[in-house]
Parts: structure tokens; sequence; C-alpha cells
């Protein structure tokens, strides 16, 4: 147990404790972003990829403050990084792809203030996991943080359709749907060793 | 219609309750309800917080660039954020260890970036001030009514003393994680509810 295996640290940050559905880590794109399927994959896509560079720029400054005996700068240290890593992000997206870049939008410089990203950092810190496991730790919570949006996107586009009561529309059908959704990712427990 | 010192206090409380009216700051207010204590701990702390921060923003709203000025909000936040981290662990290392990292999450609640931007960077410090201690109980009122409930339904018990005798069987559902999904989207219905019924003789 001390040492987990890569596939169970995939599993579990994707799949058990689903980063949305079991730790509420990223609420707010959740709830936001999860109106159209389309927007919902892209949101995902960037939220990941954001995720793995900030993983390994955490770790690299965890090691550094470590040596340097400087244990209390580490949030400010890791809030600093992830808003430049996405301001770096973004302008890479603006130079390579600028389809994409328009497509996001609004969406990529929210992700600074996602509370998931901020999460991975701190989590593989005080897990002490070693720089492959924090690359996977961060793909898989990527991963789940894409699922949990895709399938919350995927069942509002059909609610649209469907007759609500007045009092329930907008955030609170949101919320038990999302209720729901988290029960059904509790059967992924047994998975977890 | 200048809004008066104390409506700037009130408004918080109620009518734009942060968690209720504004559903800002979801993540703190899901993760640490599943007990009374976890709620008011992070609710004061979260509070505690977005006092200082808002009252430091306000003070220097005259020397902070434009361009920059999410980051120097973020700065200052992380600064209170991680005093409150460590006055926590000094309080009680039990509570720190169940808040776990939430505590250092309270850099990413956009409830106090948002009064930052919203309110303090364009007022006095002392409305500021105002604004933010009841925007922090608002915060905190909310937090507790959903603790409350999850700890009652799920536990059996508030603040640890139990309430029901030995032949209550807990919800243990309220604990889970989709409980604090149900038990939000309940308060929204009750408070949508009550809005609704008080609006309605005024229309007709």
């Amino acid at each position: 147990m001390n040492d987990p295996s890569l596939a169970s640290i995939f599993i579990n940050a994707s799949l058990v404790n689903n980063f949305v559905l079991a730790y509420f880590l990223g609420i707010c794109p959740f709830l936001g972003v999860s109106g159209r399927l389309s927007t919902a994959t892209r949101m995902g896509g960037a939220v990941s990829f954001v995720m793995l560079i900030s993983s390994l720029c955490a770790y690299a400054i965890h090691a550094v403050l470590d040596a340097l005996g400087t244990p209390y700068l580490q949030l400010l240290a890791f809030v600093v990084v992830i808003a430049s890593t996405v301001q770096l992000v973004e302008m890479l997206i603006r130079k390579f792809n600028p389809a994409l870049f328009r497509a996001l939008g609004i969406f990529l410089p929210l992700i600074t203030t996602n509370c998931a990203i901020l999460a991975v950092a701190l989590f593989q810190t005080n897990r002490a996991y070693g720089l492959l496991q924090c690359l996977v730790f961060a793909l898989g919570a990527g991963a789940g943080f894409t699922l949990a949006l895709v399938l919350m996107a995927g069942i509002r586009e059909k609610l649209e359709l469907a007759e609500l009561p007045d009092l329930a529309e907008g955030t609170a059908i949101s919320l038990i749907v999302a209720g729901i959704l988290s029960l059904a990712f509790m059967g992924f427990a047994g998975m977890s060793t | 219609m200048a809004p008066s010192a104390s409506d700037d206090f009130i408004k918080g409380l109620w009518r734009d309750n942060p968690v209720f009216v504004q559903v800002l700051g979801m993540c703190p207010v899901l993760a640490v309800s599943n007990s009374a204590l976890n709620a008011l701990t992070m609710g004061l702390a979260t509070s505690f917080v977005l006092c200082l921060s808002s009252l430091l923003v306000a003070s220097l709203r005259a020397f902070i660039p434009a361009e920059v000025r999410i980051a120097c909000y973020v700065l200052i936040i992380a600064s209170f954020v991680t005093v409150v981290d460590y006055l926590i662990q000094a309080i009680s290392l039990e509570l720190h260890a169940a808040l776990g990292a939430f505590i250092s999450l309270i850099v990413v609640n956009c409830l106090i970036l948002a009064r930052a931007e919203a309110f303090a960077s364009r007022n006095t410090p002392l409305r500021a001030l105002l604004d933010a201690l009841g925007m922090g109980l608002g915060f905190t009122f909310a937090l507790l009514c959903l603790g409350a409930v999850r700890e009652i339904l799920g536990m059996g018990s508030l603040f640890g003393i139990a309430l029901f005798g030995e032949a209550f069987q807990p919800w243990v559902v309220m604990i889970l994680p989709g409980g604090g999904f149900f038990t939000l989207a309940a308060w929204l219905l009750l408070i949508t509810g009550l809005k609704r019924r008080r609006a309605r003789p005024q229309g007709a």
C-alpha cells in the first residue's frame, strides 16, 4: 500500500475517487460548462492538459522548496505556477491552433480558478508520489474530470426535452442529476485495493 | 439609491447569500459539509480569509495595476490561506486532518476572488470589510444549514452529540458525496419555493 501501482493510481483517480463526483472538485465548470456535449469535451481536454503540466511543475517546485526548507511558500508557489501555466497554454494554443483557441474562448482563463488543478498539485505532494506516479495521477484525474463532464452534458442535453416542475429548473435539477451520478460512481468503490 | 453601510453587511446574509442565491464557492460547500463541526470550521476559515483579503485589496486598490490585478488578488488570498492553514493546524490537528486539502483550496474559492474583483476593488476599506463580513457570515450560515441536515440524517447527531436513541438507523447516503448534492438541491428548491410564495401575492 505504501507504493501503489501505476494502474491502481490511475483507476483510483479517474473512477473510484472521481475528482468531481467524490471529492467535489471543479464543481463550478462542472455545473457551468456542461450544457453542451461539444464544449464539455473540449473543456475536459483543456483541463486535463493544464493538470498534466502543472502537476509536473508542482513536482519540481516541491523538490526545490523542500531543499530550501520553506514549506510555507508551497501554496503561493503552486498558485503562481498554475496561473502562469494557464497563460502559457493559452498563448501556445493561440499560436498553433487558432480555431481551437476560438472554440475554447472564455473557458481557458477560467481554468486558473478550477480547484481540481490545485488539488492535483496538493494531493500528489501530500501523498509523496514519485515523478511517474504524479504523471499517471494527473492523467487519471483529468480523465475522470472529462468523463464526469461529458456524462453530465449528455444527460443535460436530454433533460432539455423533459418536462420539469417549475421549481426544479436550473441549478436544482443539475444538482440532483449530479447526486445520482455520484451514487452510481460509488459502485466503483469495490475496485480500490 | 446609495446603498448604506448596513446594507453592505446585510445583503450577504440572505438577499445575496453567496451559496443559495449566487451559487458561488460550491466545492467546499459540498465537500466539507458532512458534519456540522467541519462546516462551521470551514465557514469561519473562509470568512477570516475573505475579510482580511477584502480589507487589503480595498486598501491597496490605488496601487494595484489593472493588468495584473487578478494575480495580485490571488497572491494576497494565498498568503492569508497559508496563515489559516497553520492556525487550524495549531488549534486542532484532528480538525486539520478532517478538512485535509480543502483548507488550502480556499485559495481557489471563487467567492473570495469574486468579492475582491466585484466589490473590494472599487470601495473603501470599511465598506469592503462590512461586505466581506456579511458574505462570510452568509457563507457560514449556508454551510451550517447543509452540515446540520447531513449530520442529523447521516449520523443521528449534531456537533457530535447523539440526538436519537439506539434505534435510529442512520441514512448513510447523506454522509456520502451523493448526499451533499441532494441536500443542496433540496435547500435550493425550498428557498426558490419560499421566494415564489412571497412574490405571488404582490404580483397578482
